[in-house]
């Protein structure tokens, strides 16, 4: 045992190598902010209403990919594998809504089960309903693409996992083109329920048929009241499922080191389906939220989101729950005000740019932790 | 019909294989009249073949010409990403995005040329000598201010480099019209727009490509490459959807008119022939089995095996990651001009992400770190994707690309579990095996091909 001071004196001075110039670098990143800022108020203050409109997009959106988020950021978190398939999976989700509501009307049910039941009610169980057949149908499939594809690879060098994951993506998106499956059209989406628009214009006020929102006015509808809902209850829920949880507690130790999860106990290949498993029922969930609000689906709906939301998943940190939501709120914002004030076609390359910029300032994004260095 | 077809396949598959052996084995020979008469003949085998006919066919149709002149272009990118991924580790997915840019950039030099604007080939050719010499000069200047970091480092390059094109731009603006009586207009060909002339601005316009790429590449790998793996790879499939996008929107957002955005660049004189393509395919190859066989090489190698190792060696690492990204990109460049110039029509749609995992799907397929695979696997592919595509199109009518995109996947999975370190491993074929450096050396210091690990 040695004396804490002699410890102290013979801890390793650290080399600070000299920075010059370092404020040129700065200067550009200020520069870079400054205008961005000054664009966004220049925006607000010439249309304020236009501008919380936009912002209010951009929260749905933001919403959307923070479901998908979750799925790729546990999943990196615990194999280190970017699941290329999750975009798919999400679009599974919605494919499968759509054909319970459209050709077996499931979403009906409880009226034919209970003839008298109020129609608010019967909306309700049946369009909850539909949500909860689409996660399951997802997490039986994705559990499934992870004992057929990924488990075998596991001891595998990584790149393998990885064009494997590029491979079962490929195989989704387009074994759904095929005619006896999904076709490879766009299809108009029939919704559980109506969607209910509101006006904000001194009070909120409903619309209804023939009525048109007065100019200046915010309107904005259930379908983003359930989105922002779920979103954060999921968040919740995964909050409480990772910190308070045996499931959640061998979820962190497998991510941390799987050969010592391992030898505590712990089923690893267990562990990971679950995380698959819980990533695919909150991708479903996803898919059948956004079909809902946009209303249109097709065989590569998944490639958008699921980008944006892997994007939003590294901005945030990936492995990192609630970095994946704050990412993805970023990247709905940055998507909504790219195609408010700039221009529509721009949004992917103001997305990436912002990734960029961020990896650099913060190699691991926003709340992830420093990369432990090679030993 | 289709067995025939499908046989017919597999005997040409196997017959590019055989030829890729010979040309590797050629120009590995020691002799020097051996090589230059090999590559001659390997040359001329491919030339006859298509001219040679079989009964009523030539042996390899235009069809399979296409193929050829594809698989070259996709084995000069695939090449280049397995200097960037296999041998220095850098998990890059943005090779799709310079070969995007080397395809644009050289064919807008020929469109305008033979549409009678000679600023396509000034702008560029200025920008990038003008563009090389400020990125010398910082890097020189750098030498002499040290430890700058590396964002004000980027600042100024970037400066410098917006300085180099707008100078290029007035440069080129202001000597367009001395050359306009040379070149004529559109529909009234002048004297330099056919002929010798021509392929001599398609070889510039292609050369400039690769350089641009180059120069682009390290104006965004300064910076990026500081990231780690993943992170690297993730900024640079952004890099590719941006620069996507920029495409989508060259005509609204970009000035540049002819390239028509969206909706595809048509009228790309046609230049590239079996013998520019093998040309261009036996240059790559070369320079890049100089590049992995120089100490350059072996820093390269040494920085995927252990950054710190190699930095206490007295690696440069940074510089050496950047150096491997250069010159990947640089390939890619390469591979686009001479992509563009066969295929005669850009479309965004062919720079699509998607489609950016191709190369890294050619060098996984081939083994990661092996050039011979990376070259065999870049045209078994073409032919096996196409092939497919044939075989289903009798079956299947027009659902045909979407079932091949079903079955190739299949395969994919199955070679990952069968043989996760790809077709040939680490195996290497004549020229590109390590024994040409180690006849100079004493045996005892010889050493073994260092077994290519994947990088974590």
């Amino acid at each position: 045992m040695q004396p804490a001071n002699v410890v102290q004196s013979s801890a390793p001075i650290p080399y600070k190598p000299k920075k010059r110039l370092a404020w040129v670098g700065q200067v550009f990143l200020a520069a870079m902010a400054l205008f961005i800022v000054y664009t966004i108020i220049l925006n607000a203050v010439k249309s304020p209403s236009l501008f919380i409109q936009i912002i209010l997009s951009g929260l749905q959106l933001g919403f959307v990919y923070a479901l998908i988020a979750l799925g790729y950021t546990m999943v990196y978190g615990i194999v280190k594998l970017i699941n290329f398939a999750h975009g798919d999976v999400f679009m599974v989700g919605s494919f499968i809504s759509f054909y319970l509501v459209s050709r077996f009307n499931l979403h009906q049910w409880p009226a034919w089960v209970f003839p008298g039941m109020p129609d608010g009610l019967v909306v309700l169980i049946g369009s909850l309903t539909v949500i909860l057949v689409a996660m399951i149908f997802c997490v039986l499939l994705a559990v499934t693409i992870e004992r057929v594809a990924y488990k075998p690879l596991r001891d595998a060098p990584r790149i393998a996992a990885l064009i494997t994951a590029i491979g079962v993506s490929f195989f989704l998106e387009y074994f759904g083109a095929l005619g006896f499956v999904f076709s490879s059209r766009y299809i108009p989406y029939q919704r559980p329920f109506d969607i209910v628009a509101w006006y904000i214009n001194d009070g909120i006020h409903l619309i209804t048929k023939g009525v048109t929102p007065p100019p200046n006015s915010i309107t904005f509808s259930n379908i983003l009241i359930i989105i922002f809902v779920a979103s954060v209850l999921v968040q919740l829920f995964l909050q409480i499922l990772v910190r308070r949880t045996k499931i959640g507690v061998a979820m962190r130790a497998t991510s941390f080191d799987k050969q010592a999860a391992r030898l505590m106990g712990i089923n690893v290949d267990q562990v990971i389906s679950f995380t698959f498993a819980i990533g695919a029922a909150f991708a479903g969930l996803g898919g059948v939220l956004y079909a809902i609000a946009y209303s249109q689906i097709w065989t590569l709906l998944g490639v958008q989101p699921g980008l944006k939301a892997f994007v939003a998943a590294v901005l945030g940190g990936i492995g990192s729950i609630p970095g994946a939501f704050i990412g993805a709120l970023i990247m709905g914002q940055a998507e909504a005000l790219t195609m408010g004030f700039i221009s529509t076609p721009m949004r992917d390359a103001v997305a990436f740019t912002i990734l960029i910029v961020v990896l650099l300032i913060r190699p691991t994004g926003i709340l992830g932790e420093p990369e432990k260095e090679k030993a | 019909m289709e067995i025939g077809f499908l046989v017919g396949s597999v005997v040409k598959i196997v017959a590019i294989l055989a030829w890729i052996y010979g040309l590797l084995w050629v120009l590995g020979h020691t002799s020097k009249i051996v090589k230059i008469v090999g590559i001659i003949l390997a040359f001329a085998v491919i030339q006859a073949a298509f001219t040679v006919n079989i009964g009523a066919t030539p042996i390899l149709s235009d069809f399979d010409k296409g193929l050829l002149l594809q698989g070259c272009a996709m084995t000069m990118v695939a090449l280049g990403l397995n200097l960037i991924y296999g041998f220095n580790g850098q998990f890059s997915l943005g090779q799709w995005g310079f070969y995007g840019i080397g395809a644009y950039t050289s064919a807008d030099i020929t469109f305008r040329w033979i549409t009678g604007d000679a600023r396509g080939l000034l702008v560029v050719g200025f920008g990038v000598i003008l563009g090389g010499l400020a990125i010398f000069g910082i890097g020189r200047l750098l030498r002499v201010v040290r430890g700058v970091p590396v964002l004000s480092a980027f600042t100024l390059y970037l400066i410098s480099g917006v300085l180099a094109a707008a100078i290029a731009v007035w440069l080129g603006n202001l000597l367009n019209p001395a050359f306009t009586p040379l070149l004529g207009a559109l529909g009234h060909p002048g004297p330099m727009t056919n002929g010798l002339p021509l392929q001599v601005v398609f070889f510039i316009s292609v050369i400039l490509a690769g350089a641009f790429a180059a120069e682009i590449s390290f104006l965004f790998g300064l910076p990026v490459l500081t990231l780690g793996s993943d992170y690297f790879g993730i900024a640079t499939l952004g890099f590719t959807i941006v620069i996507n996008t920029l495409m989508n929107n060259s005509d609204t957002i970009l000035p540049f008119p002819e390239m028509k955005g969206g909706r595809g660049m048509i009228g790309i004189p046609k230049l590239t022939t079996w013998a520019w393509a093998f040309f261009f395919l036996v240059l790559v190859i070369i320079i890049m089995r100089n590049v992995i066989r120089s100490s350059t090489g072996r820093a390269i190698l040494s920085v995927r095996e252990d950054e710190i190792a190699a930095k206490v060696m007295g690696i440069d690492v940074a510089g050496t990651k950047l150096q491997a990204f250069v010159i990947g990109c640089f390939f890619a460049g390469i591979a686009g001009g001479v992509y563009a110039h066969y295929i005669g029509f850009l479309s965004p749609g062919a720079f699509d992400f998607l489609v950016g995992f191709n190369p890294l799907i050619i060098i996984v397929f081939g083994g990661v770190g092996s050039m011979t695979g990376t070259i065999a696997a870049a045209f078994g592919w073409t032919f096996f994707l196409e092939g497919l595509l044939r075989v289903f199109l009798g079956q299947f009518g027009t659902e045909a690309p979407a079932w091949r995109y079903v079955v190739y996947p299949i395969a994919l999975l199955l070679l990952m579990l069968i043989r996760p370190q790809g077709l040939l491993g680490t195996v290497e074929w004549g020229f590109l095996r390590a024994k040409a450096i180690a006849l100079r050396v004493k045996p005892e210091q010889a050493s073994p091909t260092p077994a290519p690990s994947t990088p974590e």
